[in-house]
C-alpha cells in the first residue's frame, strides 16, 4: 500500500476506513523493503510503533487526533523516552533519552506513531549525511548520490514514501537542503517557534526543528500541532503557532530575489528558479530585486558562530553522564580527552577545535565577536528588505545532488553547499524548500521562499499557492516501486 | 594565501575542549583549519563601526519563572544512561580526580 499524505491517513483513520495498525504495518513493511537501499533509518522501533499504534485505535481521543495514525519519523538527534537517540555518534551508542522532547509529546498526543529514527550527519554537523558514524545514507532518486545533510535520512524516508512526516533539524539549511535534494517540502520554522527542549543541541541561536513532507499542507499540520510556546525551552517565543489566516495567493505577492546570491548557482538550478519566477509572474505576482549586502559573509559568520557554540553544547559528552566511554582510563582529565578523542568523528572534533579556537583569548574579538557585529548586519539586510517585500525567493542549494565522496575531501567546499540557507538561520526567519524542477540528469532542485520573522503562516501560504501552481508530478524512482 | 596555522594552536585548542587529537589529526586539522579561517577573514573587511553584537535572534531577554519546588527527573533515570554509576548510592563513578 503507498503511503498517504499525513492528511489522507489521518483523515481515513478518523473514519474508520483503515486501523492505525494497519497503517503502522504497511510503513514498516515499505520500510524493511526500501530501507537497506537506502539506509535512510538508524532506530527502528517496531514494537513501540504497534503498541503505540494499537493505543491510537483503542482511544476515542487518539482516533481523532490531527495526526492520528500518521507514522513519522524522528532525526536521530531528537529525543523521545526509551528509543535509542545517538545523534548518529558513537559517543551515544546505545544511549536512551530518559525524557522526550516537547515536539514528540505533542505529536504522539495528537495520535502520531513513531517508527523510529532517521541518520544525519554526526550531531547535525555536515550537509550530505556522509558524516554519519554509521554509514551515509544514499539519494533516493538515485543511490550513487548524497540525500544532503544533515537531516538526510528524514528526506529520503519522506521522498522514498517510507512516512509521510518527518522530523529534522535546521541550523544552517539541515532541513531545505536535503529536502532540496530529494524533491520534497521542507521547512524551518522563525527561531522560537517550535520547542528545541529534547532537541540534541549543535548551535542554540540557530537550531530549530522542523517538518519535511511531500506537501505544504502536511508541514503546515505538523507545525501547528508541535509549535508554539513551551515553558522548557528559554528561547521560546511566548506565543501559540499562527493560525493559516485567510488564504493570500501569489496575486500581488511581493517577491524579492536577492540577485547576486541567486546568481552563485549552477545553470540547472538558476534555470528552475527562474521557472518557478517567470510561473509567479504570470499568477500576478511582483518580483523584483532586493539586495542582501551582508549576505555573501553568511557562510563564514556561520562557521564561526555555529563551531562556536558547538564547542560550549558539546562539552557535555565528556564519558560521564551518557553514552561511551574510552576504557582505561587513569584519570578523570584523561576520561574526557579519551572519550571525546576516541568517539567523536573527524567533522565534528575539526568544528570543536575550530569553535573553541575562535573564542579563546585573543581570539574572541577578531572572530566571534566580529561575526556577531556582522550577524546583526544580515538581520537588519532582512528586515529593510521586508519592508520592500513579503518574501524572498532564491535557491536552495547551488547544485543538485553531488555523489558521494565528491566533496568529502575538502571541508570549505562542503560548508560552501550552505551560501543560500544560512542567511534564515542567522537572522531566525521562517523558510521552506519547495522542489521546482529536474536536472537534466533526473535530479530535484529545489527553491526557498524565506519570510519576515513570525512570518510563518505568510511562508506556508505563499508555498502553498507556489505548489498549487507548479505541482510536483515526478515520482523518486525508489518510492514507485512499491 | 595565509600563513599555516602552526599545530601548536591545534593542539591548545584541543587541549582547552578536552579532545585528545592524534598527530595526523593534529597536522590535517591545522591544513584545513587554515583554509577555512582564510576564508572567514573577509569578515575583518566589513564595517561593524557601532554595531551591537548579535547574540541570537528575537532577543527577548531574561525568561524567569517563580521559584517553586517542582519535580524533575527521577534520580534513577538520570544515573540510568551512564556507561558507569552507583544507582544505589546515586553516584556517578569516575577515576580520580585530585592528582590529575
Amino acid at each position: 500500500m503507498k503511503a498517504g499524505g499525513a492528511v489522507e491517513v489521518r483523515d481515513a483513520v478518523a473514519s474508520g476506513k483503515v486501523s492505525a495498525v494497519d497503517v503502522c504495518r504497511d510503513a514498516l513493511s515499505r520500510l524493511s523493503a526500501i530501507d537497506p537501499q537506502l539506509n535512510a533509518f538508524r532506530t527502528i522501533a517496531a514494537d513501540r510503533a504497534l503498541a503505540r499504534a494499537a493505543a491510537v485505535d483503542a482511544s476515542e481521543n487518539l482516533r481523532n487526533g490531527p495526526l492520528a495514525g500518521v507514522p513519522i519519523a524522528l532525526k536521530d538527534n531528537i529525543c523521545a523516552a526509551g528509543l535509542e537517540v545517538t545523534a548518529s555518534s558513537r559517543i551515544l551508542s546505545g544511549w536512551r533519552p530518559p525524557y522526550s522532547a516537547t515536539v514528540v509529546e505533542r505529536l504522539e498526543a495528537a495520535g502520531a506513531v513513531i517508527l523510529g529514527t532517521t541518520n544525519c550527519d554526526e550531531f547535525a554537523m555536515g550537509s550530505s549525511t556522509e558524516n554519519s558514524a554509521f554509514g551515509p545514507t544514499r539519494n533516493p532518486w538515485a543511490l550513487d548520490r548524497a540525500p544532503g545533510g544533515s537531516s538526510g535520512g528524514s528526506a529520503a524516508a519522506v521522498a522514498a514514501g517510507i512516512v509521510p512526516l518527518a522530523l529534522g533539524s535546521d541550523t544552517g539549511g539541515s532541513i531545505r537542503q536535503p529536502a532540496g535534494l530529494c524533491g520534497i517540502v521542507g521547512f524551518k520554522p522563525t527561531f522560537g517557534r517550535v520547542s528545541r527542549f529534547g532537541l540534541l543541541a549543535f548551535a542554540s541561536s540557530l537550531d530549530q526543528i522542523g517538518p519535511l513532507a511531500r506537501t505544504v499542507e502536511d508541514a503546515a499540520l505538523a507545525c501547528a500541532v508541535m509549535g508554539g510556546h513551551d515553558p522548557r525551552d528559554a528561547t521560546s517565543l511566548n506565543e501559540p503557532w499562527p493560525d493559516r489566516g485567510p488564504r493570500v495567493g501569489l496575486q500581488g505577492l511581493r517577491i524579492g530575489v536577492p540577485r547576486t546570491l541567486a546568481d552563485g548557482a549552477d545553470d540547472q538550478v538558476r534555470q528552475g528558479f527562474e521557472r518557478a519566477m517567470d510561473a509567479a509572474r504570470a499568477a500576478g505576482a511582483h518580483v523584483q530585486d532586493v539586495e542582501l549586502r551582508y549576505a555573501s559573509h553568511g557562510v563564514a559568520i556561520y562557521y564561526i558562530i555555529a563551531t562556536a557554540e558547538a564547542s560550549a553544547n558539546l562539552a557535555r559528552y565528556d564519558g560521564v553522564r551518557f553514552g561511551t566511554r574510552a576504557g582505561g582510563a587513569a584519570t578523570l582529565d584523561e576520561l574526557y580527552s579519551r572519550t571525546r578523542g576516541d568517539y567523536f568523528g573527524a567533522e565534528v572534533k575539526r568544528r570543536i577545535v575550530l569553535g573553541t579556537y575562535v573564542l579563546s583569548a585573543g581570539y574572541y574579538d577578531a572572530y566571534y565577536r566580529k561575526a556577531q557585529q556582522v550577524r546583526a548586519c544580515v538581520a537588519r539586510d532582512y528586515g529593510e528588505a521586508f519592508e520592500r517585500v513579503d518574501v524572498i525567493a532564491c535557491p536552495t542549494s547551488p547544485s543538485p545532488a553531488f555523489r558521494l565522496g565528491e566533496k568529502t575531501a575538502d571541508p570549505l567546499q562542503m560548508y560552501l553547499n550552505d551560501v543560500f540557507t544560512v542567511g534564515a538561520n542567522l537572522a531566525g526567519l521562517p523558510a521552506i524548500n519547495l522542489p521546482c524542477a529536474l536536472s537534466a540528469e533526473g535530479l530535484p532542485i529545489g527553491f526557498q521562499l524565506i519570510g519576515p520573522a513570525r512570518g510563518d503562516a505568510r511562508v506556508l501560504d505563499a508555498a502553498a499557492a507556489f505548489e498549487e501552481l507548479l505541482p510536483w508530478t515526478h515520482g523518486c524512482p525508489i518510492g514507485a516501486q512499491q | 594565501m595565509p600563513d599555516r596555522l602552526p599545530t601548536s594552536e591545534i593542539a591548545r585548542a584541543a587541549r582547552l575542549a578536552r579532545l585528545t587529537l592524534t598527530e595526523d589529526e593534529q597536522q590535517q586539522f591545522a591544513t584545513q583549519l587554515t583554509e577555512v579561517l582564510g576564508y572567514v577573514e573577509q569578515i575583518q573587511a566589513v564595517d561593524t563601526d557601532g554595531v551591537q553584537p548579535m547574540s541570537h535572534p528575537h532577543a527577548a531577554g531574561l525568561v524567569e519563572r517563580a521559584d517553586d519546588v517542582r519535580p524533575s527527573l527521577d534520580r534513577d533515570a538520570a544515573l540510568g544512561g551512564a556507561p558507569e554509576a552507583d544507582r544505589e548510592a546515586g553516584y556517578f563513578k569516575v577515576p580520580r580526580v585530585l592528582g590529575s
